[in-house]
């Protein structure tokens, strides 16, 4: 299985740092690569049409996990090409970086082929612990501690509101195996008072990972706060892996109970939605800018499991997958302008950067406009995939507001476009990064639009992968 | 004999007091890593509790899962907070608001 493969790597990177450090300084940087492109080659070997449950009722694979999986591996190896340059510059370039992300992914592969409450609590728990000791990486700085600090608090308070959820669940059924609380939970009627009440904790923490309003409050701060490398982890990968959590745990094991979760995620994709919107307006820093834009992308990600079928969550799916490379391609452009002793995080900084470099401005104009949700790019379609669902369950109100407020939305992304093509720049350095940032830069951003033409392969891969869901 | 429910009611009593210990506390850091435990020991009465009365042993095991992850958890927050305490010099919740907006 992949996660042994990367887990073996990283003990093995932690050691060989040990000794070869003086000779190689970019080895562990090589091997992390090659341990994530050795783990997908692993996943797709042991890939498999119908699911399986492995490890005495812990895991399970199936398509759904083999796909997300390879999509983490990508993604955190896209992260690392980017920040490479970055962490070399913040004295922060050591094997720990390393080590704890890729622990972090092992965390993330139990977290979406996990079958049983207590694998997906230590999926979660393995990424949390990476993340908070990631964030206080950069240990001399205030607002990287802080941030850390606030992290941890808030995310071993959600871990705890998880973990109260499944102890009732387990109180109503019986059972901590997924399928099973599944079969028991059919038989039970819908207003049992002990499921319902795990199901609202349950929820909650969840919602909490994910970054959904009113369980928001850590993502500007950790945002704004974290080294840029740090953000660029916690900004892409994870989300797809919360995303899992809420396929796994709320849609295979607490089917019997949708017509509350409904009700529930109606409520907090609205919310987040209208909040992350209106309040991103108002930023003057842009990765907190664009951590508003994230809880709102979580609102719309929230439409397509909404709906309650396979369809909706196959689009819910590809909208996480295309938001977490537009997510890459912007925090890519903000590593790519910083510079040793300088963070390009303030809108200013952008000030006439198609003057500086045209190129790199067209790249941040197509993710904006993927973000935004402008017509010929990848964003767009994952939007409207979304929407479509909720319309063909029914909710027309929730599809018109999603409207409406990515209208508002699209005001903030064209004013970075505003900002870069017609005022004058402030800052004249060139732009300078590795040639592998750059050419991984620029694939990113090309393939928002390249892409399009196969937007209805992806969506029937997607569709394909949840098929076994109910 | 102590039933069920008088076990939830206490589970129930110090997650309440957890949560708004994480809420309202204003002063101290410490304080709130401690009522962050009892959270996570307010769930731990629970599994237990129902795992006694459903006969069940693996509520049982997920309790030894959950103080080890506690324990590890605790360690990495009370290392965050003395990172903080070189920077700040201070450990005052209502002092950390270099970031807001």
């Amino acid at each position: 299985m992949p996660e042994i493969i990367v887990l073996a790597m990283a003990c093995a990177i932690l050691l060989a740092d040990l000794f070869f450090k003086r000779r190689f300084k970019s080895l562990m940087y090589w091997a992390s690569q090659a341990t994530l492109g050795m783990a997908a080659i692993a996943a797709v070997m042991h890939s498999s049409a119908h699911s399986r449950i492995v490890m005495h009722g812990m895991m399970i694979a199936d398509r759904l996990s083999t796909v997300l999986e390879i999509s983490i591996f990508a993604l955190t190896a896209v992260v690392f090409v980017y920040s490479k340059t970055y962490i070399a510059e913040r004295g922060i370039f050591k094997s720990e970086y390393f080590v704890l992300a890729l622990l972090g992914v092992v965390g993330m592969c139990v977290m979406v082929s996990a079958a049983h409450f207590l694998s997906l609590y230590l999926g979660l728990e393995l990424l949390s612990l990476c993340l908070y000791a990631m964030l206080a990486l950069q240990r001399d700085s205030i607002s990287a501690t802080e941030s850390a600090m606030k992290y941890f608090v808030l995310a071993a308070l959600s871990s705890g509101l998880l973990l109260y959820g499944m102890s009732m669940l387990y109180g109503a059924t019986g059972s901590l195996e997924i399928s099973k609380v599944a079969a028991v939970l059919a038989t039970l009627s819908r207003h049992n008072l002990v499921a319902t009440l795990g199901l609202v904790f349950v929820l909650s923490g969840l919602a909490f990972k994910l970054g959904a309003v009113p369980f928001h409050m850590w993502i500007p701060d950790v945002y704004e706060g974290a080294p840029t490398a740090v953000t660029l982890y916690i900004g892409a990968a994870p989300k797809v892996a919360a995303f899992a959590l809420f396929l796994r745990l709320l849609v295979a094991g607490l089917h019997g109970l949708s017509g509350s979760w409904q009700d529930m995620l109606v409520l907090l994709s609205v919310l987040s939605m209208a909040l992350g919107n209106i309040v991103a307006i108002a930023q003057t820093n842009l990765k907190r800018m664009l951590a508003y834009s994230a809880i709102s992308h979580m609102g719309f990600l929230l439409l397509g499991i909404v709906s309650a079928r396979a369809s909706g969550y196959a689009d819910a799916m590809f909208y996480a997958l295309v938001y977490a490379f537009m997510t890459l391609g912007a925090f890519g452009i903000i590593i790519l302008m910083s510079r040793k002793g300088f963070e390009a995080e303030q809108l200013d900084d952008l000030r006439g950067l198609h003057q500086r470099s045209p190129w790199y401005a067209f790249m941040m104009l197509l993710f904006m406009f993927s973000m935004a949700g402008v017509p010929p790019t990848l964003g767009f379609y994952a939007k409207l995939a979304v929407i479509q669902a909720v319309v063909s369950a029914g909710f027309y109100g929730l599809a018109i507001s999603a409207v409406l407020f990515s209208v508002i939305g699209a005001f903030y992304y064209l004013r970075v476009v505003k900002l870069m093509y017609f005022d004058q720049p402030q800052d004249s350095h060139a732009l300078r990064g590795s040639r592998d940032l750059r050419w991984i830069l620029s694939l990113n951003g090309v393939a928002m639009i390249v892409l399009v033409p196969w937007v209805g392969t992806f969506i029937a891969v997607c569709r394909a992968t949840v098929r076994g869901l109910p | 004999m102590v039933s069920l429910s008088d076990y939830l009611i206490l589970a129930a009593a110090l997650f309440a007091i957890g949560i708004v210990g994480v809420f309202l506390n204003r002063k101290n850091l410490v304080v709130l890593l401690m009522a962050i435990e009892l959270i996570l020991l307010a769930v731990n009465i629970n599994f237990i509790a129902f795992s006694h009365y459903l006969w069940g042993l693996s509520g049982q095991v997920f309790v030894f899962f959950i103080l080890t992850v506690a324990a590890a958890e605790s360690a990495i927050g009370l290392a965050i907070l003395i990172v903080l305490f070189r920077n700040r010099r201070t450990i005052n919740v209502d002092d950390f608001d270099t970031l807001r907006g």
